[in-house]
């Protein structure tokens, strides 16, 4: 028989441990999946784990990587705050398409003028559209105790429609000929988001996301108001004996998600992605949700499960034009590695104990 | 001895915890219609021993048996199935549902809800327990709610009644009443197990008595036979000295609250109804009453948890009732609330992180908001030197503690912080006798040394040991505080609240 | 009734019933998980699960019949993971939900890969004869497919179950004290488990419904929110199976009214009609939960805590 037993203090061994053994556990069953699809499982896993660090074109396939990590990253920084304080937060793909939207008309309401004060402007605007439309969430919470999952996350439908009347209305390119989407903002230089070292795919959005590794570890480590974040999302009236806010700090922890969330649309759309269009939400809002979790809600965690993470997405598309492998069997690989992730997570909470069947 | 005379023989139970023997080769026999005492400290394996009887926890080693017949029950189920029903201390009522559905969910074949909505008016009659099937147990007062309890178990016919520690959520009064009902199913046949760290009770109403301690069976005896103290010293293994109290003069108002009504912040809570006292340095005020008459709302009103008008709460003479705790303990205010895992201490963080918790302000261990952890783990090293916390480290966490280590540290905590007035509730709730000891003597140190005290407990005996003046809550309103000197079990019993809502039952 | 111009009023009530099937469905299921006080965010995971399934079931059997268990079947066995996860290996709630939609959402596509633009059987209406030629009446009453009704059905017998039975009683139980339950002798996991796996078939239908009757088609990511609206939908309803169905109609109502505006070509942008559902879910939940005292009282006070006997 099977008994669960609680350890006394958390085990640290396998707090750190048990990402790596989610990843192992979802590379066997991927390898499964893959197996079903009639690809051989080998191949899949090596197409999508080591060609692109270590293989042929790997010198393409890295500057990607820190392309795709860097909104992940960003993104998942800002919801771990969050999740640690028991505030969910899953309406980062909506703060991001808002963002983006705000960032992106700063920029081409000053086009064609130049001005170095430009794009620190639209990096303004694109954290306060993130703020914002995480605000709507935060205060109908703090106001009225709505629900702040279910209203975040009907917001992003919102955000959705918004953004493909922007990409056919409001931000259209005059120029364009009637097709739908903006002007492309990695043209227009006073506005752009280039690659620092070309071929790195190192832009200001991985710069911003290093410093909000940096940022975040240092308040959950050193200052009180981190302890009052964990506190809180740990014991919720142990904080309020400690003198936390609950409200406050409700509106705090979705007020930094959504502005990175928002910086992160911003750095999208002035770079890799470069211009406003129907099909700009990638999904990055919500696979962050994978990689803060993956990362244990720990910034550095967050630094290396995003670089995992954006090498699913990078070996994917690898394995998607050279095996014909379907590009949705990614997302479904990752919600496997979650569900692997926090199935493992008992282990640092609980010990497993076999016992023989007691003799009657 | 024949084992045909007995109800239930239980033989050489053993249980083990990693960690801990709960129970060791424990062996009793139950006579039918005896009253047996369960007598042990907080701790000593009492709460383990019944689960095993009711089915809850199934024994490592030793076998039961009940009417001569081997009796292994695997789930509660085969327990009443068997005639065995019992009344928790705790957890087995459900808030939002009424009466009837809570007797219905304790019975194997319930019969239609009209029908024993019927039952319950009867049975209640009968043992003089008045209650309403149809209401929501969440509005029902402690007193009441453990009514519903023993209804349930009734309506069953038990052979054999387990009591948890029935008695801590009563008045003197309700008591009583209790007692006779108890007295009248003995009469007719029902074996009561009765569970309890009290011996007055238990040599008023028990005929035989098994005393554990640390799992083991040290003694039975007859209490009626035995004097109160020789029990406690069996019971607990040393003998006890009780503190010493301050007869210093009291000096200025502390802490003054006038006129403090709030609504209460917890789900079927009880709303606080204009409450004033005032203490004065150096005092100690003891608060009584039954559970759930307020106590966990004065608490948060007073910590700041909970805020009020601005002129009902003065610390030193300063209106702090729209501030927030941290602002208090700047004036000197600290509390130590009654649940100790998750309100007074963060269950997974560790010691070092829990002294943080609350001493961040008073102890400066913070600069601009940057912890100091140095500081932090020397003071909560100080705090498990100073109150003999048992403990690997101060880098263990929380829920890693037992009861009554952890109370010593969240005490000591609050103590150590060198506060000019203290609010406690329910300091030793759950604590071996030696640990309360040596917390209530800190409580009345620290009054010595000038801090105004505010105990909130569920405990006379403990109240009338360490308070000057006395007070008790009673549905939301609170008492004038009278000198504890020279009131009687009677007096206080009526300052509860007497026996809510029952005297119409017992006129006769 | 200019706004409405040429939308029949009898046409627009049947329709929206129809319109409000799925998360009718969806909702209903998670009532019952959350009476028994877990909370399963992964509603939009099974239903789009229920829809492929469905879907697939539907076009290789050729009956709609068959569609609809192949869907309640898909999606149940995805709950069985949360599940599993939450109630075996205690993960937390809110995250194993958000993982189980994640999953639901490739995995679905992943399945969908062949059957895209393909036709599925068609689910017919019920036969009623004269009745649906009645003038209004019939056609808001008589003129459906069996599922608008079986819904109804569901509503009515979760009531009653909940009401009057002692399964109900229990599951109540569940939900309002774990530990209390547990102390009675009563299986706290196993009810437990029963209700997600309730939960996640009653989504799977509701997805079946979308992917077979409303839309009816495959295509990825068909639902479009549909479970995370009946999850508002439960909290509208303040944990009342007839209120659910008041939810799902006024939902509905919200849905059709903005398509035929749309079909209409009202003045207003289609972006901005196609978002008023969402807006409008957003306005009654806070409605709803402004109101503490009620919402306090209905929430089942263990929703979301997970269950471990430790003692």
């Amino acid at each position: 028989m099977l008994i669960l037993e609680k350890r006394p203090s958390p085990s640290r061994f396998w707090q750190g441990a048990t990402p790596v053994l989610a990843v192992a556990l979802t590379m066997i069953a991927g390898g499964v999946m893959f197996a079903i699809l009639g690809k051989n499982p080998f191949e899949a896993i090596r197409t999508i784990f080591w060609d692109p660090v270590f293989g042929e074109f790997a010198w393409y396939f890295r500057g990607q990587l820190l392309v795709k990590a860097g909104p992940l990253i960003l993104i998942a920084v800002g919801l771990s705050l969050g999740f640690r304080a028991g505030i969910w937060n899953i309406g980062a793909e909506g703060q991001y398409i808002m963002g983006a939207i705000f960032g992106a008309a700063v920029g081409l309401a000053f086009y064609p003028a130049s001005g170095w004060f430009i794009f620190p402007l639209m990096v303004l605007a694109g954290g306060f559209g993130g703020w914002l439309w995480a605000m709507i969430p935060a205060i109908l919470r703090t106001k009225f105790r709505t629900n702040e999952i279910l209203v975040s996350l009907l917001l992003v439908y919102v955000a959705q429609s918004i953004l493909s009347s922007m990409a056919l209305g409001a931000l259209r390119n005059p120029e364009g000929g009637g097709f739908p989407g903006s002007r492309n903002l990695s043209q227009y230089p006073a506005a752009a988001n280039p690659e620092i070292i070309a071929g790195s795919g190192m832009h200001w959005g991985v710069v911003a996301a290093f410093i909000a590794v940096i940022a975040a570890y240092v308040l959950l480590q050193r200052h009180i108001l981190g302890f009052h974040i964990r506190l809180a999302g740990q014991a919720p009236r142990a904080a309020r004996f400690a003198g936390v806010s609950p409200d406050r700090l409700v509106v705090l922890c979705m007020g930094i998600s959504g502005a990175l969330a928002g910086l992160a649309g911003l750095f999208e759309v002035s770079g890799p992605a470069g211009q406003i269009s129907i099909d700009f939400a990638s999904g990055y809002g919500f696979t962050a949700i994978i990689v803060a979790f993956l990362g244990r809600l720990n910034p550095l965690g967050i630094l290396l499960a995003g670089l995992l993470m954006a090498l699913t997405y990078v070996g994917g598309d690898n394995a998607s034009t050279n095996l014909g492998l379907p590009s949705a069997s990614i997302q479904a690989f990752q919600g496997m590695l979650l569900f692997f992730l926090l199935a493992v997570d008992l282990l640092s909470n609980y010990r497993i104990k076999f016992l023989l069947k007691e003799r009657a | 001895m024949k084992t045909g005379t007995d109800l239930l023989r239980v033989e050489g139970l053993t249980k083990a915890y990693p960690g801990v023997v709960a129970n060791s080769d424990v062996s009793f026999t139950i006579k039918p219609g005896e009253v047996h005492a369960l007598l042990g400290e907080n701790g000593a394996g009492k709460s383990t021993l019944v689960k095993m009887i009711y089915g809850l926890v199934k024994p490592d080693k030793g076998r039961m048996t009940l009417r001569g017949a081997d009796y292994a029950p695997s789930e509660p189920r085969a327990a009443r199935a068997s005639g065995v029903a019992m009344v928790f201390q705790h957890f087995s009522l459900f808030e939002a549902l009424n009466v009837a559905e809570n007797v219905a969910l304790g019975m194997e074949n319930p019969p239609k809800m009209r029908e024993l909505a019927g039952r319950i008016r009867q049975v209640s009659q009968a043992y003089g327990l008045p209650l309403d099937p149809d209401r929501m147990v969440g509005d029902l007062s402690a007193g009441e709610r453990q009514r519903v309890e023993i209804i349930r178990c009734l309506l069953q016919d038990p052979k054999l009644l387990i009591m948890d520690e029935p008695t801590s959520v009563l008045t003197p009064q309700e008591v009583d009443i209790l007692f006779r009902t108890l007295r009248q199913l003995s009469a007719e046949g029902t074996a009561i197990l009765y569970i309890s760290h009290k011996l007055e009770e238990i040599r008023a109403l028990c005929d035989e008595a098994t005393i554990l301690r640390r799992g083991k069976v040290v003694a039975t005896c007859t209490p009626r036979e035995r004097s109160a103290r020789e029990m406690a010293e069996l019971m607990v293994g040393a003998v006890l000295t009780p503190p010493a109290k301050n007869a210093k003069p009291k000096g200025a108002v502390a802490l003054e609250v006038t006129g403090l009504s709030v609504n209460s912040p917890i789900p079927f809570g009880t709303s606080l109804k204009n409450i004033s006292f005032a203490v004065r340095k150096g005092e100690v005020l003891g608060i009584a009453g039954v559970a759930g008459n307020g106590q966990d709302e004065l608490l948060l009103a007073l910590s700041g948890e909970l805020k009020s008008a601005r002129d009902a709460v003065k610390i030193s003479g300063a209106a702090v009732g729209e501030q927030g705790p941290n602002e208090r303990r700047v004036l000197g205010l600290v509390s130590a609330p009654e649940e100790r895992l998750g309100h007074a201490a963060a269950p997974d963080m560790s010691l070092v992180e829990n002294a943080l918790l609350s001493g961040s302000v008073r102890k400066g261990l913070t600069t601009r908001g940057f912890i100091d952890w140095g500081a932090t783990r020397t003071f909560a090293e100080e705090i498990v030197k100073e109150f003999d916390v048992r403990t690997p480290g101060t880098w263990v966490a929380a829920r890693a503690l037992s009861g009554g280590n952890l109370q010593k540290f969240v005490v000591g905590r609050e103590l150590s912080q060198a506060p000019s007035v203290i609010v406690i509730n329910q300091p030793t709730w759950g604590v071996d006798a030696a640990a309360a000891a040596s917390i209530r003597q800190a409580i009345i140190d620290r009054a010595a040394d000038g801090a105004a005290v505010v105990v909130i407990s569920q405990d006379l005996d403990e109240l009338l040991e360490i308070a000057d003046n006395f007070a008790a809550l009673n549905g939301g309103a609170m008492t004038v505080p009278r000198p504890t000197q020279g009131l009687t079990i009677d007096e206080i019993g009526l300052m509860m609240g007497g026996a809510h809502g029952m005297e119409v039952a017992h006129v006769a | 009734m200019e706004l409405f111009g040429g939308i029949n009023p009898a046409v627009l009530i049947a329709s929206l019933m129809v319109a409000a099937v799925p998360i009718l469905l969806a909702a209903i299921g998670e009532l019952v998980v959350e009476k028994a006080g877990v909370l399963n965010l992964g509603v939009e995971g099974m239903m789009i699960m229920g829809a492929i399934c469905g879907f697939v079931a539907a076009v290789e059997s050729g009956s709609p019949l068959v569609g609809f268990i192949g869907g309640a079947l898909g999606a149940a066995a995805l709950s069985l993971i949360f599940a599993f996860l939450t109630q075996v290996l205690l993960a937390n709630q809110v995250a194993t939900g958000l993982a189980l939609t994640l999953f639901g959402l490739g995995l679905s596509s992943l399945i969908g890969q062949g059957y895209v633009g393909i036709k599925p059987p068609l689910t017919g209406e019920v036969p009623f004869g004269p009745l649906a030629d009645i003038p209004v009446i019939g056609t808001i009453l008589f003129q459906h497919d069996w599922m608008v009704y079986a819904s109804i059905a569901v509503i009515a017998a979760v009531w009653a179950v909940l009401r009057y039975t002692r399964t109900g009683l229990i599951i109540r139980a569940v939900g309002e004290s774990h530990d209390a339950a547990h102390a009675l002798g009563y299986k706290v996991i196993r009810i437990r488990v029963l209700a997600i796996m309730f939960g996640g078939a009653m989504a799977g239908l509701g997805g079946a419904y979308i992917s077979l009757v409303r839309v009816p088609q495959w295509t990825d990511g068909i639902t479009a929110g549909a479970g995370w609206i009946a999850l508002a939908i439960v909290v509208f309803a303040s944990w009342k199976p007839w209120r659910v169905l008041v939810g799902a109609y006024l939902f509905g109502g919200i849905t059709v009214l903005q398509l035929n505006l749309q079909a209409a070509g009202a003045r207003i942008p289609v972006e901005y009609l196609s978002m008023s559902p969402y807006l409008i879910t957003i306005l009654v939940l806070v409605i709803m939960s402004a109101d503490k005292s009620r919402a306090a009282l209905n929430a089942p006070a263990a929703l979301g805590r997970n269950f471990h006997a430790s003692r």
